[in-house]
Formats: structure tokens, C-alpha cells, sequence
């Protein structure tokens, strides 16, 4: 009973309905509204420019805009050197039992929401924090000082967020590297280096790219780490947009920089598939 | 390098100290949090001033404990409802994609595919702002033309589980495709020629065959729903969820009441996480 490609089984509508409604009301029609809204006038609704151009023209915007896209690049490159070695360490060093457990201990963190874990770091680092608690008691610093709201503390709070989205792809293709490869460059010489260089990370690009996919999405549409632990004046671009929709109600400003923000993301997205040859569809398996 | 490969003592525990430090910054934030939230201190900071379960089950006029704390019970009754009924709507519309990306064959099948993925890269963020310019956008004109006003189309519990359902029933759908790939359709053949129908076969077989993956995706949409902020954050009307709930506490400031509340959520997520990675589900995605 094998039906031809050109009919549809008996359950097709049903299937079909509730997902072209979904996309349709959810997904589709919703950014066609936006890209419309950021080009209209908040007035009256006719046709505008003012809300792209008012980005160029006021530094501030266009600032966070570059600096936000700027600091979401130097933060995926950490994600990818520090998950190397971790992911190495749990595929290839440790026995499978010790690698299983490990395993479970980098993902719990993982579920924990990111609210709580941006708090974690903030009662860590503030002035009154644990830290400086520990460091003003064993006589290191003689007074507290303030380690929150500055931008390092916030790339490694990024950092942090994100690492799991790196760390699972990479272990994934690691455990697929043969290990006789690894073997047979040392018998013949490879220095640990040239072995990095050669075998391992050439084999990891694929799991480098998927999470480095995920991982700069994350980032760069990031509020809660930005807003709570960088500083005065390390704005993140999402905030930007926070406080055209919500403080100052301008949804067109708003829009403008909402589709700003998704055409960079998926710009660079793009731009990573192309260099390493991949598709979409394989990343987000 | 390897487990198979001899290597410096040096270099070996060079290694294990990097990933020791690598989990200690992975789990420092946590165990903070939690160690605090019994501490007997109106603030969550040290010096330790004796333990306590004030902050759980304190009854005021000073401390006020989470079980007698109403705006964040309040708050996370609210979270519960959303979840639920995001884990309704997205395991109904993830399942429905999985079958339909799965099984059938059609045009433009490719092109809706492209789309379904596609808010696994959108931020968060856009994703709440263009729907929340949507369904605006529909209300005025039904303001405009009937004369009626739809609360339904305004911020609140509906917007909230519609924006979150846009992405988290694409999760669900990759977790259903996954072992969906793997079903053997000979299985539905050899139903259909003894007989039974295409509910039938739906039902007694294939869904049957499905239902560990469609628990494991709807146990992810019912965390993920529970954690969301950046999309929630928009479509939010009156009655706030618990992460945005806690992100106006921890941002002004508030008493370890906050780490009271993240004791109990890093104790239950951490158990939901082991009990479904134990399914064999991918605990991640």
C-alpha cells in the first residue's frame, strides 16, 4: 500500500493546519509587522525613513549597535577555546563511567534559569559580595571593592551563560574523532600541537560552528546579563530596544532597531554557514 | 593526549587542575546562591550569621519566607499555568510538525522547514516585540472596523503563551523528528492491511512508538516556558511570571528571600534534568 509522492495521506490537512498556522500567525506575520512599523511614522502611519536614520545619526545607538555585535564575537572565540580542552577531557581523557557523570554535572547548570545564575555571580562579586569578603578577611585587599558592572565581568558572565550551548555540540563530534588517528600521528612524531592543530580542531569545526551559531544568537539577544552585571555605561543593544518599546513607547524606534538586530544576527549566522560549507538544517540537529 | 597514550605526569595533572577549576567556576555561582538562602541575614551577603529557615518559612514581621511571601507565589502560580499550557500548545504543534516534516511530501515543504527552524535563531527578544506589534496591530483594526475591543489580542496570559509557544514548539518538534526518523513504517503497513485506520494507526502505533519523545519534549517546553524572560518580557500584561518577578528584585535589591526561591527551583530543575537524561532524551536543545 504504498501511496504515490503526488497524493497527500488521508492525515495531511491535519498535520498541515495547526503548523501553517503556527508559522503563519507566529513567525511570519508577526516580523512582516515589524518591518512595516520601522517604517512608518509613529504618526498617521506614512512612510519613513526616520527611524533607520535616526540610528545613524545618534552615536549612542549605533555605538551599542557595534560594540553589542563586537563583544558577541569576542565572546563565542572564548566559548570555543575554553570548550576545547573541557570537551576533550570529557570525551578522550576520562573513562566512560567518570565521562557519563561529568557529563550530567555541565548540564545541570544548564537548566538552572540564567536569572539565577546572573544573581549567583552578582552576590559573588559585589562590593559586599563573597568575594571580597574572603579577599579583605585574608588581608589581600584592604577594602572592599566593586567587581560587578564592568565590561570583563560581563563578558565572563556571558561567557558562562553560553558555554553549555558550545561544550555539548563539541563533545559530540570529539567522541566521533577515532582515536587510532590521535595515536598513529604521535608514533610518528606529532608534537601535542601539531596534533591540536591538525587533527583535533579540523575534525571539531562542525560542532564549533553549530554552537557558535547558538551561542552568538544567545548573546547577542541577551538582556538579563548585560542589564545586571555590566556596567552604567556597557549597554547592550537589547536594551536599546527594551527602552524604546517599554520606557519611551516609541514602537517604530523600536521596530527599526528590532529588525537592525535580526538582520546582523542573521547576517553573521550566514556568513558562518558559508565559510565552513554547512547548512542550516544540520546545525540546529 | 589520549587515555591510550603515555603522557607527563606534568601534563596530566595540569590538565585534571584546568577542568577542577573549570567546574568549580561552573558551579561556584550555584552553591553560593543556595548556601545563602540560610543564612540568618536580612541581606544575601556573609559575614555568616547563624542557619536559619526564616527565609523558607518565616511568617514576618521582619523576614517573610517564600511560603508566606504573596507577590512571589503569586508569581510563580502564574509561571505554572503559562508552562502548562505552553507545553500543551507546543507538544500539539511540535508533534504535528514532526509528522508533517517527517512523513509527508509536498510543495514549498522545504521553504516551511526553513521557517519552523527559524526561530531557533531569532533572539528572543524580536520574537516578543514582533508579536507583540502583531497582535496590536489586529486589535486596533477590530477596534477600528467592529467597534470591539479584544483583550485577548492586549499583553497578558494569552500573548505570553503564544510567544512562547512560536519557539518552543520547534524544540519539540526536533525531539519528535529525531526518533520519528527511526520508526519503522513497515510497522504502520502491516497494521493497515489487517485492517485498521489512519487514526488508528496513529494512535495504537506510531504514537505509542513516539511517546517517550514527545514526554522528553514536553517536559523541555515546560522548563524553558517556566525560565523565559526575554520574550516574556514584552508580551507580559499585569500579572508578572517568577524570572520577571525575581528580575525586579534582584535588580533593586532584595532579601535573601530571592536565594530561598532559587534553592527550591536549582533543587527541582536539577532533579527533572537527571530524571529525563535518564530517559535517554538529550538533555539539551
Amino acid at each position: 500500500m504504498m501511496k504515490s509522492k503526488n497524493h497527500h495521506s488521508p492525515g495531511f490537512l491535519f498535520f498541515f493546519l495547526p503548523v501553517l498556522l503556527w508559522l503563519l500567525l507566529l513567525i511570519v506575520l508577526p516580523h512582516l509587522e515589524l518591518l512595516r512599523l520601522s517604517f512608518t511614522k509613529a504618526k498617521g502611519g506614512a512612510f519613513t525613513l526616520d527611524n533607520y536614520l535616526a540610528f545613524f545619526r545618534e552615536p549612542i545607538y549605533w555605538l551599542t549597535f557595534v560594540r553589542t555585535a563586537g563583544y558577541s564575537i569576542i565572546v563565542t572565540f572564548l566559548v570555543m577555546v575554553i570548550s576545547l580542552p573541557v570537551s576533550f577531557y570529557i570525551s578522550k581523557m576520562v573513562k566512560g563511567r567518570i565521562s557519563a557523570f561529568l557529563m550530567i554535572l555541565i548540564l545541570v547548570p544548564f537548566w538552572v534559569s540564567e536569572l539565577i545564575r546572573v544573581y549567583g555571580w552578582m552576590i559573588l562579586l559585589r562590593e559586599s559580595g563573597i568575594l571580597n569578603h574572603f579577599l579583605v578577611s585574608l588581608g589581600l585587599f584592604k577594602q572592599p571593592v566593586e567587581l560587578l558592572y564592568n565590561d570583563a565581568t560581563m563578558i565572563m558572565g556571558l561567557v558562562y551563560t553560553s558555554m553549555l550551548f558550545m561544550v555539548v555540540p563539541v563533545i559530540g563530534v570529539m567522541d566521533d574523532l577515532d582515536n587510532s588517528i590521535i595515536e598513529a600521528a604521535y608514533d610518528l612524531g606529532a608534537s601535542k600541537i601539531a596534533i591540536w592543530r591538525t587533527i583535533i580542531i579540523p575534525h571539531c569545526t562542525s560542532g564549533l560552528v553549530n554552537g557558535g551559531i547558538i551561542v552568538f544568537m544567545l548573546v547577542l539577544g541577551s538582556y538579563l546579563t548585560p542589564n545586571l552585571m555590566g556596567g552604567k555605561n556597557s549597554l547592550w543593544f537589547t536594551e536599546q530596544i527594551y527602552n524604546q518599546i517599554i520606557l519611551y513607547f516609541n514602537w517604530n524606534q523600536g521596530a527599526a532597531f528590532g529588525f537592525l538586530l535580526l538582520a546582523l544576527s542573521s547576517l553573521i549566522i550566514w556568513v558562518l554557514l558559508k565559510l565552513t560549507g554547512q547548512r542550516l538544517k544540520e546545525v540546529v540537529k | 593526549m589520549i587515555r591510550s597514550l603515555p603522557s607527563s605526569n606534568r601534563y596530566r595533572w595540569g590538565f585534571t587542575l584546568f577542568i577542577a577549576l573549570y567546574f568549580v567556576f561552573l558551579f561556584a555561582p550555584l552553591v553560593v546562591t543556595m548556601v545563602l538562602a540560610f543564612n540568618d541575614s536580612m541581606y544575601p551577603s556573609l559575614p555568616w550569621q547563624g542557619f536559619t529557615l526564616d527565609w523558607f518559612f518565616g511568617k514576618g514581621p521582619k523576614k517573610w519566607g517564600i511560603f508566606h511571601d504573596q507577590t512571589n507565589l503569586r508569581s510563580l502560580f502564574t509561571s505554572f499555568r503559562v508552562a502548562i499550557a505552553v507545553m500543551i500548545v507546543s507538544t500539539i504543534l511540535g508533534t504535528c510538525a514532526a509528522f508533517l516534516f517527517e512523513q509527508e511530501s509536498f510543495r514549498f515543504k522545504g521553504v516551511l522547514y526553513f521557517l519552523m527552524i527559524a526561530p531557533l535563531v531569532i533572539p528572543g527578544v524580536i520574537l516578543g516585540i514582533s508579536i507583540l506589534m502583531f497582535s496590536n496591530t489586529i486589535g486596533l483594526f477590530i477596534e477600528d472596523h467592529l467597534g470591539l475591543y479584544v483583550k485577548f489580542l492586549g499583553p497578558g496570559f494569552p500573548l505570553v503563551v503564544l510567544g512562547q509557544s512560536s519557539f518552543l514548539s520547534t524544540i519539540v518538534a526536533l525531539v519528535v523528528s529525531a526518533r520519528l526518523k527511526k520508526f519503522d513504517r513497515t510497522l504502520e503497513e502491516a497494521a493497515y492491511n489487517l485492517g485498521a485506520n489512519r487514526a488508528e494507526v496513529l494512535w495504537f502505533i506510531t504514537l505509542k512508538y513516539l511517546r517517550p519523545s514527545i514526554i522528553g519534549g514536553a517536559a523541555m517546553a515546560f522548563l524553558m516556558s517556566f525560565e523565559n524572560f526575554n520574550t516574556t518580557i514584552f508580551l507580559v500584561g499585569s500579572q508578572a511570571t517568577l524570572p520577571i518577578n525575581m528580575y525586579m528584585q534582584v535588580r533593586d535589591g532584595s532579601t535573601p528571600v530571592i536565594n530561598a526561591i532559587s534553592f527550591l527551583l536549582i533543587i527541582g530543575t536539577s532533579i527533572f534534568a537527571v530524571a529525563n537524561l535518564s530517559k535517554g532524551n538529550k538533555g539539551y536543545l
